[in-house]
């Protein structure tokens, strides 16, 4: 039955603690790129629980999983970093907290 | 010795991580977040997930964080920019990225020289990933395919206006 020669337990805790890291530095940092940095580590670390656990379970549904956050990602990311750009160009500034009022 | 080559890219993907986002400049953070994903990536082909590895490496640290590289260029124009970029590549900042990409290829040559975790037959191979994909879950693919669509004009839209400011710019 399983798939995996790292024991699940092991895989899923370093899955953890980088998911704990990317929420960390998510909270600490306000500089807007440091903040989409640590999004990647925590979809980064979902994904990798992801396929983790479908290795254990020798099924492909956990790459398939992969994939989609995969895109997620993608998107998340390309619309992020124009917003970025947006928040230099009118705040003059990364701070994330310069952005706080939601009228333009 | 599967066990042992898993715990090294653990550690090499938890310090790269803990080291881009202790980071103050934006640069060398992007450096040691691609060291984190190029990590996970190495653990990915030791868990049997060899499709997944090549996707990590092509689309997240290739991709994502050209993307990154992108912006943080664009942010940083100017006439300081060529002082700020010989800051960059001091060496100095290029040692422990060097020493953890050097850790993850001994890894790597490790795995293809015999005793592989990946090739023993516990391994999910791409061709059941593709089957499964486009099998029952043919509907995720058509709505990520509209996600990747609605990222697409949403950062058209996004940005728009920056490149129309640049554009206004120079016409002056």
């Amino acid at each position: 039955m399983d798939g995996l020669q790292v024991p699940l337990e092991h895989v899923l805790g370093l899955a953890s603690l980088l998911f704990a890291l990317g929420l960390t530095g998510l909270m600490v940092r306000r500089n807007i790129l440091f903040v989409l940095m640590s999004l990647e580590v925590m979809l980064n670390s979902a994904a990798l629980a992801f396929v983790a656990a479908g290795a254990h379970w020798g099924q492909p549904d956990g790459q398939v999983v992969f994939m989609l956050v995969l895109t997620v990602t993608a998107a998340e990311v390309s619309v992020g970093l124009g917003l970025v750009l947006q928040i230099q160009r009118r705040f003059h500034t990364l701070d994330i907290d310069a952005a706080t009022r939601l009228r333009g | 010795m599967i066990l042992g080559l898993f715990y090294v890219a653990a550690a090499v993907a938890l310090l790269s991580t803990a080291m881009a986002l202790s980071r103050t400049n934006a640069a060398h953070a992007l450096i040691y977040l691609i060291m984190s994903l190029l990590s996970v990536a190495v653990i990915f082909f030791i868990i049997g997930a060899p499709f997944a590895a090549a996707l990590e490496i092509v689309i997240y640290a290739g991709a994502i964080m050209v993307l990154f590289v992108f912006v943080i260029m664009m942010l940083n124009l100017g006439e300081t920019g060529q002082i700020r970029e010989r800051e960059w590549l001091k060496p100095r900042s290029w040692i422990l990225p060097g020493i953890f990409a050097a850790a993850l290829l001994a890894e790597l040559l490790i795995l293809e020289n015999g005793l592989s975790g990946t090739t023993t037959g516990v391994a999910v191979e791409p061709k059941a990933v593709g089957l499964t994909l486009f099998g029952p879950y043919v509907l995720a693919v058509e709505l990520a395919s509209m996600l990747l669509l609605a990222g697409l004009v949403g950062a058209y839209h996004v940005g728009r206006s920056f490149l129309a400011r640049d554009r206004g710019v120079k016409h002056q």
